[in-house]
């Protein structure tokens, strides 16, 4: 079972953005998920290892890059070659 | 050969997000033949959104591989269609551009996510469509719409530019109205693409053949059980009758993980979706985000205001599924019940060549009618396992419930899709002629 | 009260592209944004191709610090939001690394050996480079070129007893890692530093992202100092993460905010896991530090002093090695000494310096063509000239334009003539006995002929001028 500050704390982790009104019906939804997802504690044996094929490589050889047209395309707002993003100060 | 194609559907369905009227086309096997082609998957010059309103205008700089070969084989691109957003739903009702109807009774949905390309093919605006199946996204939609789709064994088709929902257990797959269409495209999109670190070299190289004499067909209890329509459950019966009578025989089989399996696809499709979808924040790509706020509260209020509510949701259970405290029960836990689930697999089909039962436990729904997002994860629970296991399976119709389409649903070995195809085929070839 | 340090240290591998694409390393020059593309820059649906050469160059280094590499290991997601991370995840290895349990031998401060055990390395990518634009600016710029370089982290055990110990210890991991050919220490940002330091029985504090190998050095002292003037004033240390000002040489609280990250780390299903271990086996690795300084001492006969100068940097061994066949001993003390000097004083790299005209200096000295102070003189003009980035001048023309070839001392009777008259009292003082009188005497007569005659042997004709009370 998860708390509405469960929700609140993991819509934060997530970046998802909640809104207060949203919070009982997430909460609802998602303890009927995991209340489903209960099954799993039944699951026997151990923690797999990773199968199928391993090693694969490319080379160390220079490819051509997008222009920096191409690259900054599909950016909301550019300055001077840059692409502007939110502040972390 | 090359041409241009005039495409101008009456698309009264909404199975497209973005068609192209005039397309050019060049030389090749499929030259001039209208494909259609799931909007999860890139193509240069022609907005690529997901059905999400997050990508309502990026338009990729590059060709995924599968479009690459569509091109260099001579297809015609004639649109992009309607899809569940980022591929997360049973019903193509989640897309931000409205649902998508079922052309063979438009009170019902098409199935999902690739609900757009079922419909597309089903209207017969296109012969063939590329789908991807992430849990059923491909086999769901042509099941509900009386359509042949393949997905493909994990590796076979590259990934490359098919946008991330979940990428341990998503391929690119064809659609068509016909096993022998289906089989084509499959032979043109599964060639080796170095780019796709989890594929190997094994392309399709493939005519369906109709002989299956001697062809052992495994029967899992598990798949004609509680929560399968009982009429489903008998056309499907009735269905394998047929192969029966083209010279197959059916053995029981029995896949004991299936009771993990939709916990375990649920838990790990959304725990790798809430990895793949942080990427979105409006900083390279998409609507422009708030540069003004800081990083955390910029990129809430955008993937807030701009993704759906079930995308919401499965990235914040995914989230939760790999957090600290949780993980071990949650994605630990559904990592060993995936392996449980091949394994279960790979014995099953050693006592048989492929495995048989529904694609879907019901015929189409009514729009509107799961509204319980839990009610509609159940419905994938047919489908599910062949992904988890990265077997082949393909859903081909095989009759119909109150005059809605039902799908066999035929599973195979790893890298044995002509095996599931041929069987598809020769039951097609036999209910058609 | 015992300090403890432990370093993270988090280097880009030198190879041609990046970790996961085939965009070029050689960004530093670059406009931004142009050494991208759809994997780099995260644009949906492009996936990651792992560099074999990244995978050679981390198990080098396993190899060289005697690492265990491990049957299989994996990469990862380590997922959090940053706008300089264009995925929302760093592809990264987390409980399966390359390799594991390895050491490097260091000097303590006693200048007794010692052995800092290294935990692990693993490979991960760079993420891009924020710009904070100045000015109380509401936002800040992005630059994708560095996104997807490859970078080793290199974890140790908490074995460093100071902060110069952890400087000693960076130096010679970085002079091991020149060594072998996977790291160019000279490009800017190519080495970041994460210090785990506490005072025993105190906790530990974590000194984030230190860009330099002397600020590495500063920002410990600072902290040794700020945690002994806590506990002096019986306050106790918190455990958190600060931040280091390079400019202001001090280390600022990152306020606990850092500290909540929950990185949901699963494997990364794009890639296949790595088993490399029977690799390590066929590497051969290059004559390292150690063996390289004790073959110089045998070989060219030179000093433990000069054998370690020479042997600390990769590139400044190469270069005595083409310029010792002259005479090995005056090559060492001229490159270890008087070049290496010049160079830090100029700030320049030895690899702006022509060996072959350095060979030719040598041999103008070696040969007595020209004196000690001379051969300085045209040293600098040659460094100079390089620098500029002009051609170099061959040491004989400079030595024939300035007219610094060696005189006898015979030729200067003039200057010393003229410098006796014009000094009396020093004569004075030669006379009643203060021996300083004549290396006064002797130093004007080097000004005057800028450095031309042997010292001793102007001595010899100054004293015999004076002793006979003129020439």
């Amino acid at each position: 079972m998860v708390s509405e500050s469960d929700i609140e704390h993991i819509a934060e982790l997530a970046d998802i953005g909640i809104s207060k009104d949203e919070v009982p019906e997430f909460t609802t939804q998602f303890n009927a998920i995991l209340d489903y997802f209960e099954v799993l504690d039944t699951v026997q044996g151990e923690s797999a290892p990773a199968a199928g094929i391993t090693n694969v490589f490319r080379e160390d050889e220079p490819r051509p890059c997008l222009s920096q047209e191409a690259a900054l395309a599909n950016a909301g707002s550019t300055e001077n070659g840059f692409i502007k993003a939110p502040r972390v100060m | 050969m090359a041409g241009t194609l005039d495409f101008s559907p009456d698309d009264r369905y909404n199975a497209f997000i973005t068609t192209c009227l005039e397309v050019p086309f060049g030389d090749g096997a499929l030259a001039g033949t209208a494909v259609a082609v799931k909007d999860n998957i890139s193509t240069t010059g022609i907005r690529t959104t997901c059905g999400s309103r997050i990508l309502e205008d990026y338009v990729p700089p590059y060709d995924a591989h599968v479009v690459e070969l569509l091109r260099e084989k001579g297809a015609a691109i004639v649109g992009k269609t309607n899809m569940d957003e980022f591929g997360m739903g049973t019903t193509t009702e989640t897309s931000a551009f409205g649902p998508v109807r079922n052309p063979v009774d438009p009170t019902r949905v098409p199935g999902g996510s690739s609900g757009g390309s079922a419909a597309a093919v089903a209207a017969g605006f296109v012969p063939m469509a590329l789908g991807t199946d992430t849990g059923g996204s491909i086999r769901c939609p042509a099941a509900f719409c009386g359509i042949v789709g393949l997905k493909p064994t994990y590796g076979r088709v590259s990934r490359y530019g098919l946008v991330a929902y979940a990428n341990s257990l998503e391929q690119i797959g064809p659609m068509a109205r016909t096993v022998e269409d289906a089989s084509r495209l499959m032979s043109v999109i599964a060639r080796y693409d170095p780019r796709d670190s989890t594929m190997l070299d094994r392309p399709y190289d493939h005519r369906p053949s109709a002989d299956i004499a001697g062809l052992r067909i495994g029967i899992p209890e598990e798949y004609f059980g509680e929560g399968v329509d009982p009429r489903v459950a008998e056309t499907v019966r009735d269905a394998i009758g047929i192969l029966e009578g083209l010279g197959a025989d059916t053995v029981p089989v029995s896949i004991p993980g299936m009771r993990h399996a939709l916990a375990a696809y649920y838990v790990i499709c959304t725990s790798e979706a809430s990895s793949n979808l942080a990427r979105f924040d409006g900083v390279r790509y998409g609507p422009a985000v708030d540069t003004r706020k800081t990083w955390h509260e910029a990129y809430q209020e955008l993937r807030h205001e701009r993704f759906g509510a079930e995308v919401r949701r499965r990235i914040m259970l995914g989230t939760f599924a790999l957090s600290a405290g949780y993980a071990g029960r949650y994605y630990a836990k559904a990592q060993v019940a995936r392996r449980n689930i091949r394994q279960d697999f790979e014995r099953a089909l050693r006592d048989a060549d492929i495995i048989a039962g529904p694609t879907m436990p019901t015929v189409a729904f009514r729009l509107g009618e799961k509204t319980d997002p839990l009610s509609m994860y159940l419905s994938d629970i047919l489908t599910v396992p062949a992904n988890l296991a990265g077997i082949p399976a393909i859903s081909v119709p095989c009759g119909r419930v109150d005059g809605l389409p039902v799908g066999l649903q035929l599973m195979g070995r790893q890298f044995e899709d002509e095996r599931v195809v041929d069987a598809a085929f020769a039951y097609e070839q036999e209910v058609g002629a | 009260m015992k300090t403890i340090v432990g370093l993270e240290i988090h280097v880009q591998l030198a190879t041609a592209t990046k970790l996961f694409c085939g965009c070029s390393t050689d960004y530093r020059d670059d406009e931004p944004n142009t050494h991208c593309c759809p994997v780099c820059l995260g644009l949906p649906g492009a996936l990651p191709r792992l560099n074999r050469k990244a995978v050679e160059y981390g198990l080098r280094v396993a190899k060289a610090l005697e690492m265990e590499v491990p049957e299989e290991s994996e990469f990862a997601r380590k997922n959090y939001f940053y706008p300089d991370l264009p995925k929302a995840y760093q592809i990264t290895q987390y409980d399966k690394p390359l390799a594991i349990a390895g050491t490097v031998e260091i000097e303590d401060d006693e200048g007794h050996e010692k052995n800092v055990r290294i935990t692990r390395v693993h490979l991960e990518e760079d993420p891009g480079r924020l710009v904070h634009v100045a000015g109380g600016s509401k936002y800040s710029l992005v630059d994708y070129n560095r996104s997807g370089i490859p970078l080793l982290e290199i974890v140790t055990e908490p074995d460093m007893r100071s902060p110069q110990e952890a400087r000693r210890f960076l130096n010679k991991l970085r002079t091991i890692l020149e060594y072998l050919g996977v790291f160019d220490g000279d490009r800017e940002g190519s080495l970041r530093v994460d210090a785990n330091i506490s005072l025993e029985g105190s906790e530990r504090v974590e000194v984030k992202n230190i860009s330099s190998y002397k600020g590495v050095e500063k920002a410990l002292t600072f902290e040794v100092t700020r945690q002994k003037n806590l506990l002096r004033r019986g306050q106790t240390v918190t455990r958190e993460t600060r931040h280091f000002m390079e400019g202001r040489g001090i280390t600022t609280s990152a306020r606990g905010k850092e500290e909540e990250h929950d990185y949901r780390y699963f494997p990364e299903p794009d890639l296949r896991p790595l088993r490399v271990a029977g690799w390590v086996a066929e590497i051969d690795l290059p004559e390292l530090p150690v063996a390289r300084k004790n073959r110089f001492m045998v070989q060219y006969g030179i000093s433990l002093n000069h054998a370690r100068t020479l042997t600390g940097d990769p590139k400044l061994a190469d270069f005595y090695e083409e310029v010792a066949h002259v005479d090995p001993v005056l090559a060492a003390t001229w490159v270890a000494d008087t070049l290496l000097g010049e160079l830090n004083y100029r700030d320049m790299s030895i690899a702006a310096v022509p060996a072959d005209r350095i060979a030719e200096l040598l041999a103008l000295l070696g040969s007595e063509t020209i004196t000690d102070k001379a051969g300085v003189q045209v040293l600098r003009e040659m460094l100079d000239a390089c620098a500029r980035g002009r051609p170099c001048e061959r040491p004989a023309a400079i030595v024939e334009r300035e007219g610094l070839a060696r005189a006898t001392g015979g030729e200067f009777t003039q200057v010393v003539q003229t410098v006796i008259a014009a000094n009396p009292q020093a004569v004075e003082d030669y006379r009643t006995g203060k021996k300083g009188a004549l290396n006064f005497l002797v130093g004007q007569v080097m000004k005057e002929t800028r450095g031309r005659a042997d010292p001793r042997e102007l001595g010899r004709i100054v004293s015999e001028c004076l002793e006979t009370g003129g020439v």
